[in-house]
């Protein structure tokens, strides 16, 4: 463990990105995601990488696609407006099955919405902004420790599958400093990345390596199209991730993930004083999203989030129709207060 | 134990760097702390604050709605912020700037002329500092000798001159009868 180290979220993003090992960073600057890029301008190039400014969010993309076909760990960032411009190319990472961290420390939407923290983009992130048959693996971390853990775990799990690996964060997140200590490198045995373009020279076998996600022959892609299906399942099984928070006698539930499952802790704790028996569930892997914690016999769940509802649809097909799923959400910027969530949980389940 | 706190005026009155310097504070004695600041299109003159927690426990939310202690460094952060104030708190006001404080029935207030006495050490830009003096030695959250050993590690080493200043000014707001 590195020493202790007050650190905003995003600053801790971009220096778990070092530690991990990432050698190239193409970004555009966005409030309030900036302080990614800010921070990799200088210290990637001090850590024997190289950082590109782009001349947009669809270049960078691009970037992050030749650097990761490439064999190179390679990462970009931006908020909500920036992430919708490189959903083209997160498919085509996606069909080449190339390994890249994507940050979005999410503002207000639709459009170019405000600047303030939010959590609308959870469809997007989650059921694929691009086209295609496709997956990317989500992960929301709510402490700027979490975020860097994450951060360095997303280059693992990128590597792992193959795969792009988003880290949804919001601008709360990314704004906030907290004491962060940025743990020692990857302990995890991962693949040889035999695929990557390097020059024939490069490879044992003297021959030179394409990536490319282009079919003519249906019957060949849909046998590919199925590989991706099994990968897909294979995450879903072995990459649930979430916390409980005094869940083990719980009568009710709030679901939040970020800074909203933050937030429901301190309900919790004001309900528990007042002796209502209330718990949470925060998913950290929005996808594959963590349907094994809903195996709950408990009298309902409510469901917070920064947008006007999306999570919930998740979480409705975790619960099934055994259990009430109540919403509340707070948009544009706003965020609710422990009381607010409090006196929800006691309107929707008539506790008063 | 937790404390929850506020600081709020005008932007270029040093209230994120006040907050920062408790935050760090709170990080050299192993304590949880966090640091949340309004962003965004602020501008020098325009509002500010941030928000800063300090606790033994981990930190569930970290925005502050109802403070233990607020630092209102001009007249709208006080009108905005002080009746948000949680009983048995303790509200500071920057009385060379705020005229109007009304009276809050449920917590303290303590005026600090911060503006005149940051002057008179010097510079009116360590107004922050003074009324961190005061709220150091009205609260027990940290120690102000521990504040200067986190004062030392943020100002750069180069700029002795200006770490010895804030010091100087924090002593000041210490030192006040209020």
């Amino acid at each position: 463990m590195g020493k202790k180290q007050l650190m905003k979220g995003n600053e801790a993003i971009a220096e778990a990105a070092v530690q991990a090992g990432c050698k190239t960073y193409f970004g555009y600057p966005i409030t309030p995601a900036s302080e990614v890029i800010e921070y990799l301008s200088w210290r990637l190039s001090e850590a024997g990488g190289e950082f590109v400014q782009a001349e947009s969010e669809v270049a960078a993309i691009n970037m992050v696609q030749g650097s990761a076909a490439c064999g190179v760990r390679t990462m970009t960032g931006t908020s909500s407006p920036g992430m919708s411009l490189k959903q083209e190319g997160i498919s085509y990472i996606a069909a080449n099955e190339l390994p890249c961290v994507l940050i979005n420390v999410q503002r207000g939407g639709p459009g170019l919405g405000g600047l303030g923290p939010a959590q609308g983009d959870y469809f997007q992130a989650v059921k694929g902004g691009g086209h295609g048959d496709y997956r990317t693996i989500v992960l929301a971390p709510s402490t700027v420790q979490e975020a860097a853990d994450l951060v360095m775990e997303a280059f693992d799990l990128a590597d792992l599958y193959c795969n792009p690996v988003m880290v949804l964060t919001d601008g709360i997140l990314g704004q906030m400093m907290e004491v962060v200590q940025f743990k020692s490198g990857t302990q995890r045995e991962l693949p040889v990345k035999d695929w990557a373009v390097k020059g024939s020279a490069e490879h044992a076998d003297g021959q030179r390596r394409i990536v490319t996600s282009y079919y003519l022959d249906s019957e060949k892609f849909e046998k590919f199209v199925k590989h991706l299906g099994e990968k897909y399942a294979q995450i879903q099984k072995a990459e649930q991730r979430w916390e409980e928070y005094l869940t083990d006698d719980a009568e009710y539930l709030i679901v939040g993930f970020g800074t909203c499952g933050r937030i429901a802790k301190s309900t919790v704790q004001m309900a528990r004083k007042e002796g209502i028996k209330l718990g949470v569930i925060r998913p950290i892997s929005l996808w594959p999203f963590p349907v094994e914690a809903f195996a709950k016999d408990v009298k309902g769940y409510l469901t917070v989030e920064l947008s006007l509802g999306q999570m919930i649809e998740d979480v409705k097909l975790a619960v099934g129709d055994t259990t009430p799923v109540e919403f509340y959400g707070r948009q544009g910027g706003m965020v609710p207060t422990p009381e607010e969530l409090l006196e929800q949980v006691k309107e929707k389940f008539d506790l008063k | 134990m937790e404390t929850r706190m506020l600081f709020a005026g005008f932007g270029g009155q040093g209230l994120l760097f006040m907050g920062k310097v408790l935050a760090y504070t709170g990080m050299l004695l192993d304590k949880q702390v966090s640091w949340i600041p309004s962003y965004g299109p602020e501008m020098r003159g325009g509002t500010a604050n941030c928000s800063v927690v300090i606790s033994d426990e981990e930190i569930a939310s970290p925005i502050v709605n109802r403070p233990d202690i607020l630092v209102a460094m001009n007249q709208p952060s006080l009108d905005k912020f002080g009746q948000a104030v949680r009983s048995d708190g303790v509200i500071i006001v920057n009385s060379s700037i705020v005229k109007d404080v009304p009276v809050f029935s449920q917590c303290k207030v303590l005026q600090v002329s911060a503006n005149d006495l940051a002057h008179d050490l010097g510079s009116v830009k360590i107004a922050n500092m003074v009324i961190l003096g005061t709220l150091l030695k009205e609260t027990d959250i940290v120690k102000i000798e521990d504040v200067h050993s986190a004062l030392a590690e943020i100002i750069p080493a180069g700029r002795q001159q200006i770490l010895e200043m804030n010091k100087k000014a924090i002593q000041t707001g210490f030192e006040l009868s209020v």
